[in-house]
C-alpha cells in the first residue's frame, strides 16, 4: 500500500474518531447512558491514537514508547485518586494538556525556524500563550485546591494593572514575532512572559471562585488543543478542542449564572478585598441545638431537604449524610438533597461527592427544581454550605451576593444549620438566615455532629 | 494563509456549535465527569498527554459508575 492510500485510511479513522467523540458527550447528558459515553470516548481516542501511530511519515518510534509509558505512569495513578481529590486532579489535568500543547506549539517553531510563515507564526504565537498561561494557571489553582497554597485571594494594590500590563506584554512580542518570525530571540521571552502571566492570574482569586476558575481553564486548555490542531492541520484535534473548549465556556457561563457576576468580576473583582466593608459585627443571639434534639426534629418531619456545601466535603460528612438519608426514608419521610451550581469547588462537585457515598442520584435536585418546594418543607438540613442559603442575596442590594440566585431554606418551617462557628462565609457576609427564630444552629464538626444526630435516630428506632 | 486554514475554520466552527448544543443539554449532576471526559477527549493531541487519556477516562468511569438511580439500588 502507498502512503496516499495510508493516509486515506488513516483519515477515515479520525473521521469515525469524530464521530465517537459526539456520541460520547451525546451520550453523556443522563447518568443512564453516561457509561456508554466514556466507552465512545475511549474508542475514539483509543483510534486516534493508533491512526496516528500507523502514520508513514512517523520516525522516532522510540521516543513515543517512551512518551507513552511516562504518560500512563502518570495517567494511571491521576485516575485513581479519591473522589474527594477530583477538584485538584481536574485542575492538574488541565495543567498537563495546557503544557503538551504549548510544548509541541514551541517545538513547531523551532522546526520550522527560518521559513515560517507570518501567519504560522500568528496561530503558535497565541495557541503558546494560551497553553502556557493555562498551565501555570491550572498548576496554582492545583495548589490551591490541595491547600499547598491559601485558598484567601492574595491581593495588592495596583494587581490588575501589572496582570494586564505582563498580559500586554506577552501579546506585543507575538506581535513582534508575527512581523519578525526570525527573531528567535523574543520567543522564549514570550513563552516566559505568558507563564508568568497565568501565575498572576490565578493567584488572586479565591476557593469559592474556583468552579467558574477551573471551567475556564478547561475551556483555555481546549482551544489552545484546537488551535493545536490548526497548527498541525489535525482536524481530529480541531474538533477534540473545540469540543472541550466549547464545555469549559459552556460551565464557566453557568458558573457565572449561579453567581450572578460577570466573567470578568470573577477574574479581575474586588470578592476578596469586600470583606473590609462589612461593617455590622455585633453579636447577636442565635438558638442552637443538640444533636438529640435534631434528631427529634428530623423525626417529626415529612420532608427534609438538605444542602450540602464546600464544608461538608471538608469534613468529609458524605457518607454519614447517606446514613441520615437511610434511616430517614426508611421511617418514611421525604428527603432529597438541594444542590447549587456552585457549591463547593468544581462544577457539579457535590453531586459527585454524594453518588460516591451511594446517594442514588433522583434524590440530588438542582436549585430551579427544588426552590418551589421549600415552602412545603418541613426541616432543611444545612451542612457546611452558607452563601449558597444567604437571604441577603435576594433582600439586601447592598450586599456584595446581591442578585445571585440562592437556595431558599428561608422558607421551610424549620431550618437547622451545621456549623464550626459563628464565623462568616467566604464572602465575608454575616447570613440573615442564622438569627431567624426558626432557625436552629447545630455547633461543630459535620460529620461528628450527622454522626450523633444518626445515633440518636437509630436509638429511638430501636426504642419504639 | 495556508490552503487547509478554511477547510479548518469550518470543522472548528462547525464542532463549536456541535459541543454547545450537546454540552448544554448534559445534566448538571454529571457535570464534573463532563470536564474530565473533554479533557481526556483532547489529549489525543500527542502521546505526551497520555496521561490525561488514561487518568481521565479511568476517573471518569470511576465517577459515572457511582451515580446509581434509587430504583436501580432497590431492584
Amino acid at each position: 500500500m502507498n502512503a496516499a492510500a495510508i493516509q486515506q485510511y488513516l483519515d477515515f479513522a479520525y473521521i469515525l474518531a469524530v464521530v465517537l467523540f459526539i456520541l460520547a458527550l451525546k451520550w453523556l447528558s443522563s447518568p443512564v447512558s453516561a457509561r456508554r459515553g466514556v466507552l465512545a470516548g475511549e474508542v475514539a481516542a483509543g483510534l486516534a491514537v493508533v491512526a496516528t501511530l500507523c502514520n508513514p511519515e512517523l520516525v522516532a518510534y522510540k521516543w513515543i514508547v517512551i512518551a507513552l509509558i511516562i504518560g500512563a505512569g502518570i495517567g494511571i495513578p491521576l485516575g485513581m485518586v479519591k473522589i474527594t481529590a477530583v477538584p485538584q486532579r481536574t485542575a492538574l489535568s488541565h495543567a498537563f494538556g495546557a503544557l503538551s500543547a504549548a510544548m509541541i506549539g514551541i517545538a513547531e517553531y523551532y522546526v520550522g525556524l527560518g521559513h515560517i510563515s507570518r501567519f504560522e507564526m500568528g496561530e503558535i504565537g497565541m495557541e503558546v500563550i494560551i497553553g502556557s498561561l493555562t498551565f501555570t494557571g491550572s498548576l496554582i489553582a492545583a495548589g490551591k485546591l490541595q491547600e499547598l497554597l491559601p485558598q484567601r485571594p492574595i491581593v495588592y494594590k495596583g494587581q490588575n494593572i501589572v496582570s494586564f500590563s505582563v498580559f500586554g506584554a506577552a501579546i506585543g512580542l507575538a506581535t513582534a514575532l508575527v512581523v519578525h518570525p526570525e527573531h528567535a530571540v523574543l520567543f522564549p521571552i514570550m513563552v516566559i512572559v505568558a507563564l508568568v502571566f497565568g501565575m498572576l492570574l490565578v493567584t488572586p482569586i479565591g476557593g469559592a471562585d474556583m468552579p467558574t476558575v477551573i471551567s475556564l481553564l478547561n475551556s483555555y486548555a481546549g482551544f489552545s488543543a484546537a488551535l493545536l490542531g490548526f497548527v498541525l492541520n489535525s482536524k481530529v484535534l480541531i474538533v477534540a478542542g473545540a469540543l472541550d473548549g466549547s464545555s469549559g465556556f459552556i460551565l464557566s457561563v453557568i458558573m457565572c449564572k449561579a453567581m450572578n457576576r460577570s466573567f470578568s468580576n470573577v477574574l479581575f473583582g474586588a470578592f476578596g478585598t469586600i470583606q473590609t466593608s462589612v461593617t455590622e459585627t455585633k453579636e447577636r443571639p442565635v438558638r442552637s441545638a443538640s444533636a438529640e434534639e435534631a434528631a427529634e426534629i428530623l423525626d417529626a418531619a415529612r420532608k427534609v431537604v438538605i444542602v450540602p456545601g464546600y464544608g461538608m466535603a471538608v469534613a468529609q460528612a458524605q457518607h454519614k449524610l447517606r446514613e441520615l438519608h437511610d434511616v430517614l426514608t426508611k421511617r418514611g419521610i421525604d428527603v432529597s438533597f438541594a444542590i447549587h451550581p456552585v457549591a463547593g469547588r468544581m462544577p457539579g462537585h457535590m453531586n459527585v461527592l454524594l453518588a460516591e457515598a451511594d446517594v442514588p442520584y433522583d434524590r440530588l435536585i438542582e436549585m430551579d427544581e427544588i426552590n418551589p418546594e421549600f415552602p412545603r418543607t418541613d426541616v432543611v438540613l444545612v451542612v457546611g454550605a452558607n452563601d449558597v442559603v444567604n437571604p441577603a442575596a435576594r433582600l439586601d442590594k447592598n450586599s456584595p451576593i446581591a442578585g445571585m440566585p440562592i437556595l431558599n431554606a428561608s422558607e421551610a418551617q424549620t431550618v437547622m444549620v451545621i456549623k464550626r462557628s459563628m464565623s462568616p462565609g467566604f464572602a465575608g457576609i454575616d447570613n440573615e438566615l442564622y438569627y431567624l427564630d426558626k432557625t436552629l444552629m447545630l455547633f461543630g464538626d459535620a460529620k461528628t455532629f450527622v454522626t450523633g444526630i444518626v445515633k440518636e435516630l437509630n436509638a429511638v428506632a430501636a426504642g419504639s | 494563509m495556508p490552503a487547509d486554514f478554511i477547510s479548518n475554520l469550518y470543522v472548528f466552527i462547525l464542532a463549536g456549535f456541535v459541543g454547545f448544543g450537546l454540552i448544554k443539554r448534559v445534566s448538571p449532576l454529571l457535570h464534573t465527569p463532563l470536564m474530565s471526559l473533554t479533557n481526556a477527549l483532547d489529549a489525543i493531541a500527542v502521546a505526551a498527554s497520555f496521561s490525561n487519556m488514561v487518568g481521565g477516562f479511568l476517573i471518569t468511569d470511576r465517577m459515572i459508575r457511582m451515580f446509581k438511580s434509587g430504583k436501580a439500588k432497590k431492584s
